[in-house]
């Protein structure tokens, strides 16, 4: 029996294959469905929260989320629960209108990177040459830059705004989903169906669709979930340092650096970051049981 | 399952009767198991992976222990070393020099590991640290059970080394075991081994990942080694033509039961059991001149999926009504010899008076 | 392997290495030059902007009056010889802007990967032992909500709390006001101060450096710990670790030596990536602490459309995750002797 890749989902090797069938009490809990595992089931019910949230916001919030109607800096009280800020706006209005920003902006953004970064690592693993060579060596170069220096390039470079920001996190974000869709796509070209397939006339796009797409969902969908979270910290610390939303949005990033103009009153900064460390903590919930149901080694291509 | 189980008698006479070793002194065997059980965690409970296994080797004894992976055979040994997995019960006993190993605290284990029991495993090239130097994996274990300085412990390295025939020893010393050919790093695998001058040796598959000019002289190594150093040694293999030449005595696993036992030259020579049969007629190139190549047909039972009476009859072509119900007990034969078969085949054709002992 | 493997070696990476940095000139002189409608608007203040006689002397000066392709290879020319233009803002070179400002963020994110990796390797290898059991749970939620916090939050209240209620350490800076920075040896204040034998200075930039360095540690505690407590698994089911113990060694030489030792290599290219993590972190941690390092100048320059300077930013900070992940390669051969550098 061989010992190498010995993952931490494999059994213990070198036994003689005699101990292949026992499990240790955390095998079987990872490989339990994800939707029987607790972190799992707590993440996903802190997403629908959230998503629920941002929906039904014009009904849940107190108040609007830019009225600068009540009492200026005032603390958490049963008026204003999570307390006002320094233009007398309701910081819970703005917490619970923020995720109507912060949820579907990610979303948008990271099957934008996925679609992006997916296609053209498929194309440069199923074609090769130098479509390969090209499209790799950019994903390098992009990844060659820390994340949020690069995007504060761009966003920069682009321009101070909401939108600018979401294309300068793109850009930031395509490269892993290439390099993943290309090692895929690699292991996957010389497989029989896929071999059969082109023999039976099936072009090269054609057979990437059907025969390859399906293939390789699985894993590119399990990195988009991981990288949901990914996408909100990297998209409101780009409002926290001012290139993201302009006052006055509300949106969480920004909110917070609202609380460092005013540190002493610890209110405003703490809740917009809860809202962020609890959809960010709750993708990854998620996003970490589903790499458990992967198979160890595509599980390793994700393990960041 | 757990209730056929207790069905096998503990077997104590047959086995510990047996040979002694060419050289074996008056005192006891070095190692006696006594209806030893071993049950895994598994993913549906716990499941018996050993049941009732009866052996003893006495000093400078080699035993074969032999059987497919799922027989029981390494775990077997394992618990010798109390390193079997986590959240494993044993049952029975595992006598060690007298004293009783399953019982033992963690510190009483370390002591007995590496200093009087060695473990040598089936692939050396991953048995060896790949990154530690050959001179700290042949003292580290000295330094600790011996007490000895550095250079003592180097000179006890040297030794070793000389004695497994390993050229240029100082040399070794200083190499990283990638730089050693296969049947070099298992010669090194076995000094490192001796080093605390161990009375047992426990060698898992010793030879099955080298080539089979490098087995011979594997086997040749462990046999002198026996003889030179008194050292007994337990040899854990699925191939019986590895035990054909250096063991005494042959234990066959099938299903976590012993299937047979007895001396090499009677059980290889005159199998009894169906199973052993099988595994005969597998060999490439068997002792019977002529004879075809057979392998036994199916798949060793897995620990879920137990068959009820003999593990073996959904593959034994002469199995009966009974062999599906009854566990067949483990019976003793003239000679120290034992067979867990109420069948028995090839009993009549060889020996009458087996046939008078069937019930 | 032999020395002129690793030449061969090196010469390698860092031929690599300079085609990605070319590549990098590459993306700054897009962002910089085709990108903003027109970088006179970008560069120059009002004032100038009024001036066609200034907005004309800026175009040549950058060669902007020349074709695009020419103009790349005047800012390639420049770059070559330490030219990064001139900050907007400081009005000085960006170079010397740079040389300035680099040495407070390797001091930052060395004491932060110090930090990082000693408590992520420590917890790390702790779930991997206690694998399976309640400890193991709880690191994973930890190493999970590591992840998860926005640093700029943490930064936020650990300045709320240890400056603000507390009054333990100082609210930012390297130095409390009115102290003069030791004489410049590696830029390092800590180091410079030890060199120079003062010890009170060495106290008062060390307790600087603690709040930014902790919270820019935190950042990257998760990733070490999960990655270490991998590898440990990987390496802990190996038949050498079970010779290890077969031989009677104690658990802690056991765990020490032969698991550690392999897990070793993976955890320095852990190290190395978790090293890029913390430059992104540096624009926030220095942000909100006023550490006068390249991420707050990044900042400065972005928010103010500083383009010379964010581009030099940027440039220099990819070398030097370059050079980091090369080392990275380099270390791994030197723990790993079956390693043959490629």
């Amino acid at each position: 029996m061989s010992t190498t890749g010995a993952l931490p989902l494999e059994p213990a090797p070198g036994l003689g294959g005699e101990q292949a069938e026992t499990l240790t009490r955390q095998d079987r809990a990872a490989l339990r469905p994800p939707w029987r595992q607790p972190l799992a089931l707590v993440g996903g019910g802190i997403i629908l929260f959230w998503a629920v949230v941002a929906i039904f916001a014009p009904l849940l919030a107190p108040h609007p989320p830019n009225l600068e109607f009540g009492p200026i800096l005032a603390p958490p009280s049963a008026a204003y629960p999570l307390g006002t800020d320094e233009l007398g706006r309701d910081v819970l209005s703005r917490v619970i209108f923020g995720a109507r920003l912060s949820l579907p902006l990610a979303a948008l953004l990271v099957v934008a990177a996925m679609s992006i970064g997916s296609l053209l690592g498929a194309v440069a693993g199923y074609f090769g040459g130098l479509v390969d060579a090209i499209f790799m060596r950019l994903a390098d170069l992009v990844l060659a830059f820390p994340g949020i220096i690069l995007a504060l390039a761009v966003a920069a470079a682009l321009g101070a705004n909401l939108v600018n920001a979401v294309i300068a996190v793109i850009v930031v974000d395509w490269p892993q989903y290439a390099r993943l869709a290309r090692s895929m796509v690699l292991g996957a070209r010389s497989s029989e169906y896929v071999t059969s397939a082109r023999l039976l006339g099936s072009s090269g796009w054609r057979t990437m669709w059907v025969e390859l797409r399906p293939n390789i969902a699985g894993p590119i969908l399990v990195l988009g979930a991981l990288d949901m979270g990914n996408a909100v910290i990297l998209l409101s610390g780009l409002s926290f340092l001012g290139l993201g939303a302009q006052p006055p949005t509300a949106e969480w990033g920004a909110m917070v650096s609202e609380g460092v103009a005013n540190f002493f009153n610890y209110w405003i900064g703490l809740f917009p970051g809860l809202a962020i460390l609890t959809v960010v903590l709750a993708f990854n919930f998620v996003g970490d049981a589903l790499r458990d149901i992967l198979d160890p080694r595509t599980a390793r291509m994700l393990g960041k | 399952m757990s209730a056929s189980g207790d069905v096998v008698d503990r077997a104590g006479t047959g086995p510990t009767a047996g040979t002694a070793g060419p050289a074996a002194p008056a005192q006891g065997p070095v190692l006696e198991v006594e209806g030893l059980t071993i049950s895994l965690r598994t993913a549906r409970g716990l499941r018996r992976a050993v049941d009732g296994i009866s052996f003893s080797i006495d000093r400078a004894e080699i035993l074969g222990i032999a059987g497919e992976s799922g027989s029981g055979k390494t775990l077997t040994a394992l618990s010798v070393l109390g390193l079997l997995p986590g959240g494993a019960r044993t049952g029975g006993s595992v006598r060690f020099q007298g004293r009783e190993l399953l019982t033992l605290n963690r510190r009483q284990l370390r002591e007995v590991r590496g200093k009087q029991v060695a473990l040598v495993s089936q692939d050396p090239s991953t048995a060896l640290h790949p990154l530690l130097r050959v001179e700290v994996q042949m003292t580290e274990h000295v330094r600790a059970h011996l007490g000895f300085t550095h250079d003592q412990a180097r000179a006890r390295a040297v030794e070793m080394l000389e004695a497994v025939r390993i050229p240029d020893p100082e040399a070794a010393l200083a190499a990283h075991p990638h730089q050693f050919s296969g049947g070099m790093r298992q010669r090194i695998a076995i000094a490192m081994a001796l080093a605390c001058e161990p009375a047992l040796i426990l060698a898992d598959e010793p030879t099955t990942a080298l080539d089979v000019t490098v087995q011979a002289g594997i086997l040749r190594l462990l046999d002198r080694l026996r003889r030179e150093r008194g050292v007994s040694v337990m040899i854990i293999t699925h191939d019986l033509g590895v035990l054909s030449s250096v063991a005494d005595r042959i234990c066959v696993l099938y299903g976590g039961r012993m299937a047979e036992y007895g001396r090499t030259g009677d059980v290889l020579g005159a199998p009894r059991h169906p199973y052993t049969q099988g595994l005969m007629r597998s060999l490439p190139g068997a002792s019977e001149e002529g004879a075809p190549m057979v392998p036994i047909q199916g798949s060793p039972p897995s620990l879920d999926d137990m068959p009820a009476g003999c593990a073996f009859h959904p593959r034994c072509e002469h199995a009966r009504e009974r062999c599906r119900t009854v566990v067949p007990s483990l019976r003793t034969l003239p000679g120290g010899r034992g067979l867990a078969c109420d069948v028995d085949p090839f009993g009549q054709a060889d020996e009458g008076v087996a046939g008078m002992e069937r019930p | 392997m032999s020395p002129a493997g690793l030449g061969r070696f090196l010469a390698r990476r860092l031929g690599i290495g300079a085609v990605l940095v070319v590549g990098i000139t590459l993306v700054a002189f897009v962002l910089t030059h085709i990108v903003p409608a027109d970088p006179a608007t970008a560069n120059l203040g009002q004032r100038a902007l009024g001036d066609p006689a200034i907005v004309k002397a800026f175009n040549h000066e950058y060669g902007l009056d020349k074709p695009v392709v020419d103009q790349y290879f005047i800012y390639l020319w420049k770059l070559l010889h330490g030219n990064f233009g001139i900050s907007e803002q400081s009005h000085r070179p960006v170079a010397t802007d740079l040389g300035q400002y680099v040495p407070a963020t390797i001091e930052l994110a060395l004491f932060a990967i110090v930090i990082s990796v000693v408590v992520g390797v420590g917890l790390g290898v702790l779930a991997a032992v206690r694998r399976g059991r309640p400890v193991d749970s709880v690191l994973r939620v930890v190493s999970l909500l590591g992840v998860s916090m926005p640093t700029f939050w943490v930064a936020l209240f650990a300045f709320y709390l240890f400056f603000y209620k507390l009054g333990w350490l100082p609210s930012g800076g390297r130095l409390s006001p009115g102290l003069q920075p030791p004489k410049e040896i590696t830029g390092l204040y800590t180091v410079d101060a030890l060199l120079h034998g003062q010890w009170s200075l060495f106290v008062n930039a060390l307790q600087h450096l603690i709040l930014p360095g902790i919270v820019l540690g935190i950042f990257t505690v998760g990733t070490v710990l999960r990655f270490t407590r991998a590898s440990v698994l990987e390496v802990i089911n190996n038949d050498y670790v079970r010779a290890a113990r077969a031989k009677g060694l104690p658990e802690w030489t056991v765990i020490t030596r032969h698991v550690m030792r392999p897990a070793l290599l993976s955890i320095a290219t852990v190290a190395g990536i978790a090293f890029g993590g913390l430059l992104s972190g540096t624009v926030l941690v220095e942000k909100i602490y006023s550490w006068p390092g390249i991420g707050q100048y990044a900042y400065n320059s972005a928010v103010n459309l500083d383009l010379p300077a964010i581009m030099g930013v940027s440039m220099v900070v990819a070398v030097i995750y370059i050079l980091i992940n090369l080392a990275v390669d380099v270390l791994y051969s030197v723990l790993d002797p079956r390693i043959e550098l490629r």
